[in-house]
């Protein structure tokens, strides 16, 4: 990409690595990625490969050992000072001593809201994740599903130019999962929002993402990019799109090219014996 | 999209009940252990120096009720004195530990240690230091004996938070002390909270124990120890019910204290 599409690049990360353990473990090595702003942007890769730790030094959680990060034009640091980041856990990460409408309106407390923009605001996201008339509820008191989307709300409840995911549906069942999605999706839409989301199912990258990022381990590389071409916005019937099949499978067989070559002379030996 | 979930309705009547329910037993066998005692000391012929009788016990209660009930409350004002100093000093300074993390584990092990000595055996050393016939000494002792499971819990509370939630704080460009109000204290709070419930235990004995050593006459532990030396024993046992008494009441007021301010602890739910 050119110069002039870096400036106005969402994330721009440049010739990153990053090393755990005083060096001897590399989890990111020379990561090049860009985003424009409103892409949404899935990680996806085998376990280990360094998807938490790319969003984490994304989101200014941890340092870069080489390289830089910028974000809307600025650094890390100061991208997370000015509260450019929504992040999502894959546990929820709620607090059990505020409800749900405070859990949510953390955020905008740290940010110096009033208090009565802060319950307006909060009303409108407990409408936008369906879960009005559970502000006043512990979290304790809600399923997995109900308590990812109150952190997803959370996430966005101060519209933040960057959304950053971690496997946010993982611990929920395929049919909450793709309702979320679609939600997710529509939620997006409506934000403008840059996203980048990680997760370890192919049919997930594929049906939310503008592109998928394949990612190797030791070390944590990007082995392939794949743009994600199905129209917007995407439904139900995406998912039955021809085109939606064979995107999976490249995206597939693009992983099984991550996987260590070791492991392939183990499994033939064992076919062969 | 989605059916709409209604929020769950909470049967507080039923809660109520559930609550008598739970009661009945404990207070069956407290009567039935109190019933036995009358009747096995009459029945056994016991001499009433070693153990005398519930019913008079209760007459010499409610005959020397005013002198008592003050005897009480001097010696319960001594052990929420060292309460509320002893609890107050040991979670600021646990705050202060858990700020500068270094020194907090540094010393950590000397609270852990100091925490095991039986300090009520410095009941005497206290006496001496401060005067033996005011009240300072013994409220010393009680906030010596509170001090330092207050200290420890407080401590492990503030720093035994998940990394998780600091991590989302750290995200919305959140400040250490915005953490510690919103993150760290909240989170330790059921932690202090059951070393409260020791510290007032330990505030009781600490003010009595303290009292058995040398103290005004108005001070229960002193009549206790007096009544005793001249066989009165039923003022002695009437005294040490009124110390009974003021030491559950204050631990109650604690867990109650604590239920208000814990009540969005789910571990302290029980399963609806
Ligand atoms: N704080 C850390 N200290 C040491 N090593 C770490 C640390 N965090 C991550 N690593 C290492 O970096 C590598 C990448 O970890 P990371 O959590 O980013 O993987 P991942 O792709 O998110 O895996 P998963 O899909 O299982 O979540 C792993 O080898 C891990 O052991
Ligand atoms: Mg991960």
């Amino acid at each position: 990409m050119s110069g002039g599409e870096a400036a106005s690049a969402a994330v721009s990360v440049r010739g990153l690595s990053k090393t755990f353990a005083k060096g001897s473990v590399t989890a990111l090595e020379g990561i090049d990625l860009e985003l424009a702003p409103g892409e949404f942007v899935s990680l996806i890769g085998p376990s280990g490969c360094g998807k938490s730790t790319l969003l984490r030094v994304i989101g200014d959680l941890i340092r870069p050992s080489v390289g830089e990060v910028v974000v809307n034009g600025k650094s890390a640091p100061r991208a997370r000072a000015d509260g450019d980041y929504g992040i999502v856990f894959q546990d929820a990460v709620l607090y059990d001593w505020r409800s749900v409408a405070k859990n949510i309106a953390l955020p905008l407390e740290l940010a110096g809201w009033s208090r009565g923009r802060r319950s307006e605001r909060v009303a409108e996201m407990l409408d936008l994740v369906e879960l009005s008339g559970f502000g006043d509820h512990h979290p304790w008191q809600l399923s997995g599903g109900m308590q990812q989307r109150v952190a997803i709300a959370r996430a966005l409840a101060f519209s933040p130019a960057l959304l950053l995911m971690d496997e946010p549906f993982g611990a929920l069942d395929e049919m909450t999962r793709e309702r979320l999605n679609i939600e997710l999706l529509r939620i997006w839409a409506a934000s403008r929002s840059t996203v980048v989301f990680v997760t370890h199912s192919i049919a997930e990258a594929v049906f939310l993402s503008t592109r998928v990022v394949v990612m190797s381990p030791r070390p944590g590389r990007i082995a392939a990019v794949v743009d994600i071409d199905l129209p917007q916005p995407r439904t139900n019937d995406t998912r039955e799109d021809r085109r939606f099949f064979e995107l999976v499978t490249e995206v597939r067989e693009h992983l099984r090219g991550t996987e260590p070559a070791e492991g392939e002379r183990v499994l033939q030996g064992g076919l062969l014996a | 999209m989605s059916a709409v979930v209604q929020p769950i309705p909470r049967g507080i009547g039923r809660r109520i009940g559930r609550g008598a329910r739970d009661w009945i037993p404990a207070a069956l066998v407290l009567v039935l252990g109190i019933g036995s005692w009358q009747v096995l000391v009459d029945v056994l012929d016991i001499q009433r120096f070693l153990l005398p009788q519930p019913s008079a016990i209760a007459r010499t209660f409610w005959e020397e009720r005013d002198a008592l009930w003050s005897a009480g409350l001097y010696t319960f004002r001594e052990a929420l004195g060292g309460f509320l100093i002893g609890s107050a000093a040991a979670i600021l300074i646990a705050m202060l530990l858990a700020r500068f993390r270094r020194v907090g584990s540094a010393l950590m092990p000397l609270a852990i240690a100091a925490n095991a000595i039986p300090i009520v055996a410095f009941a005497p050393i206290f006496n001496a230091w401060f005067d033996v016939l005011s009240p300072t000494s013994k409220i010393a002792v009680a906030a010596v004996l509170c001090f330092f499971p207050v200290l420890v819990n407080t401590l492990r509370g503030l720093t035994s938070v998940r990394p998780r939630s600091i991590e989302l704080m750290r995200s919305y460009a959140a400040g250490e002390l915005q953490i510690f109000r919103k993150v760290r204290f909240p989170a330790a709070l059921p932690f202090i909270f059951s070393a409260l419930k020791v510290a007032s235990v330990l505030a009781m004995i600490g003010a009595i124990v303290g009292e058995y050593f040398g103290g005004s006459q108005e001070a229960l532990g002193i009549q206790i120890r007096n009544s005793a030396a001249l066989f009165q024993f039923e003022t002695a046992w009437a005294a040490i019910m009124v110390a009974s008494i003021l030491g559950i009441a204050f631990y109650a007021s604690v867990a109650l204290l604590e239920r208000a301010v814990l009540r969005w602890d789910p571990s302290r739910r029980r399963a609806e």
